[in-house]
């Protein structure tokens, strides 16, 4: 009985095993064909044989570069913008005001109800406003950014709350002589790393792939130049886009190996207390 | 006996209240330098509220915290030097035990070295050297509140304050480390404050017990006086099992079914009265008439507790609850008839409606 009851387990272990596989080729297939077909592209050059030329084109373009690097400022300051307004705000809420709980997450979702469209119908008085009397620096673009992402990662940095006991760390914390700061900055932040690597990933990787709002606000970055670059030279603008799939590609490796690092290597055995509390290892 | 060190604390007419709520109404209460005081409540009593306004982790509506002559009242929690052990586990998941015991000293900045030693000399207070390496995760339960304590006294506190620490614990591993903690407590010679609702963990180690209900003190005293002198019928009902059998109060004391008890409190008007009777009050007879009589009855239960059974006895109107030597539980199965010795410990009135049932 217990060997065919073991063997019908393992026959379902295998089928299980294939379904997964089926569905992991398939997927891979999903992502990777485009990807590989953009990565054939820029590099065939006219007479059909391999070519760098698009990829080495990349740095001549000036408007790109700069368009380049305004993306990369802007995906780093709405990152920050980010944490540093909801964090804090989240933990509050939690500790202090957990009532509006309901309030903050609703108002922190809204942004992924309403069209990037009318976002930008809403945010162009305001940048009227800014150009003319603070700055119109492309990276004022953050502050609509900043609203952009708050959905995801709101979603992302709850979790993380969540997964730790915050009103037992917070007051641990203070009843051992901890500030406000320092129970964010020491206890917080690093129990709940994950949500913040995975809230930044998210932030990040949606600042590269914006286009709308940028368009509209008539500014250029990564995406609108690509799209500029697209009309002139196709080969330079798909390098380019594989350039950033590969960069969100190396983030969530990073993310991964960041977040799943393993704990310091303990020499203690779990041996048997000595002492007076060697009857009592609890 | 150790000789006590900490310093006086004194909670004046603390007042809490949440919106219509009054959760702490006027405590007040001193604990003298060194002494542990259990607080024992029902659920919402006001027994942790007043822990956490002695801890500075919520702030009085009224009334005053005076730690060691000094008044806290407004000091924020970080700034009021009282270690704390929780009831929920509390060690701070991303560091190791040592870390997590070398925290409060860091705070008061103490050098790196220093604040090792020191952490690991507390580990080895508590019987947890070996594990000073070890995360919370890889802890038990048990483990993990001993760190909370070495960490709560890694700081030298001026009173150290335990909310519950061993609720979440299974009974065994409770009851070894409550009697660390006292262990630990009277070694230190710390001023504590102990939350429990936990009768049996309270009058166990605490040098006095206060009972509270509805936000105010019932009665604060040595465990002993709580338990065979209660101060109110709400101790009485609170602390240990209590009969409640009619009764008619009669120059200072009450006739229950012929039995002639002395009171408490033996200064109450004549009449007929709920007397409360504690199960080791009553004994059960070994001879005499075991088929007519007041106290005569019908074994209905008997539940073995070990060196002690607990035998319930049908009187026909009601159920008396019966604390005997199991040796004598033993000779009296379910259905024997059974007749009831009514010892003349000193009991308390209540002037209400008879209840039938034993509580």
């Amino acid at each position: 009985m217990a060997v065919a009851a073991r063997s019908i387990q393992r026959t379902r272990w295998i089928k299980l095993q294939v379904f997964r596989y089926v569905v992991f080729l398939l997927a891979a297939i999903f992502f990777l064909v485009p990807l590989g077909a953009m990565v054939e592209f820029s590099t065939r050059a006219n007479d059909g044989s391999r070519t760098l030329d698009y990829w080495k084109a990349i740095p001549s373009y000036p408007d790109l570069t700069g368009a380049i690097a305004a993306s990369l400022q802007l995906a780093v300051i709405t990152s920050i913008v980010m944490l540093v307004l909801l964090v804090p705000t989240m933990v509050w809420v939690r500790l202090k005001l957990p009532r509006l709980t309901r309030i903050i997450e609703f108002m922190s979702l809204l942004p992924l109800t309403i069209p990037a469209i009318v976002l930008v119908v809403g945010l162009f008085p305001m940048y009227i406003w800014l150009n003319n009397n603070l700055s119109d620096s492309i990276l004022t673009l953050s502050l609509a950014y900043v609203v952009l992402v708050l959905p995801y990662c709101y979603r992302a940095i709850d979790a993380g709350l969540g997964a730790i006991d915050v009103k037992t760390l917070t007051e641990a914390a203070r009843s051992l002589g901890a500030s406000w700061f320092t129970v964010m900055w020491r206890v917080i932040v690093p129990n709940i790393s994950n949500a913040i690597l995975n809230a930044t990933l998210l932030s990040v990787a949606l600042v590269l792939g914006e286009y709308t709002i940028a368009n509209n606000l008539l500014y250029n970055n990564l995406q609108v130049e690509l799209v500029h670059l697209a009309r002139d030279n196709a080969g330079v603008s798909i390098a380019v886009a594989v350039a950033a799939l590969l960069f969100a590609f190396a983030l969530l490796v990073v993310l991964a190996f960041v977040g799943g690092r393993p704990r310091r290597v303990h020499d203690e055995p779990a041996t048997a207390l000595a002492g007076p509390l060697a009857a009592s290892q609890t | 006996m150790t000789e006590r060190s900490g310093v006086e604390v004194r909670l004046e007419n603390l007042v809490r209240r949440y919106g219509t709520v009054t959760a702490l109404d006027g405590l007040s209460l001193t604990l003298a330098p060194g002494e542990l005081v259990a607080l024992l409540g029902p659920s919402g009593c006001g027994k942790t509220t007043a822990l956490r306004l002695l801890a500075g982790l919520e702030e009085a509506n009224d009334g005053r915290v005076v730690i060691g002559g000094k008044d806290v009242t407004g000091l924020p929690a970080n700034r009021r030097n009282i270690g704390m052990v929780f009831q929920a586990y509390s060690l701070f998941p991303h560091m190791v035990a040592w870390e997590n015991v070398a925290f409060g000293l860091q705070m008061r900045h103490v050098g790196v070295d220093e604040r090792k030693k020191r952490a690991l000399d507390m580990l080895e207070l508590v019987g947890l050297g070996r594990f000073a390496n070890r995360y919370a995760s890889q802890m038990s339960g048990g483990q993990q509140q001993r760190v909370a304590l070495a960490r709560a006294l890694a700081i030298q506190p001026q009173v150290l304050l335990l909310d519950e620490p061993l609720s979440a614990l299974d009974a065994k591993v409770r009851s070894r480390l409550r009697d660390e903690i006292r262990r630990v407590q009277l070694e230190v010679g710390i001023t504590t404050l102990f939350v429990t609702h936990d009768q049996e963990e309270a009058l166990a180690i605490a040098d006095r017990v206060g009972v509270m209900q509805a936000g105010k003190l019932e009665q604060l005293g040595p465990p002993t006086l709580v338990y065979s002198r209660p101060a109110t019928p709400f101790v009485a009902d609170f602390v240990g099992l209590t009969n409640r059998m009619e009764g008619t109060v009669r120059r200072g004391a009450v006739e229950i079914r012929g039995a002639s008890i002395p009171l408490v409190h033996p200064d109450v008007p004549d009449g007929p009265a709920i007397a409360l009777v504690r199960p080791e009050a009553v004994a059960l007879a070994s001879d005499g008439d075991m088929q007519e009589g007041p106290l005569v009855g019908t074994v209905i239960a008997v539940a073995f507790l070990g060196a002690v059974s607990r035998v319930t006895v049908d009187l026909g109107d009601t159920t008396v609850l019966v604390q005997v030597p199991t040796s004598a539980a033993s000779q009296h199965p379910a259905g024997t008839r059974v007749r009831l010795e009514l010892r003349p410990d000193p009991v308390l009135i209540q002037r209400e409606e008879a209840v039938p049932a034993a509580s």
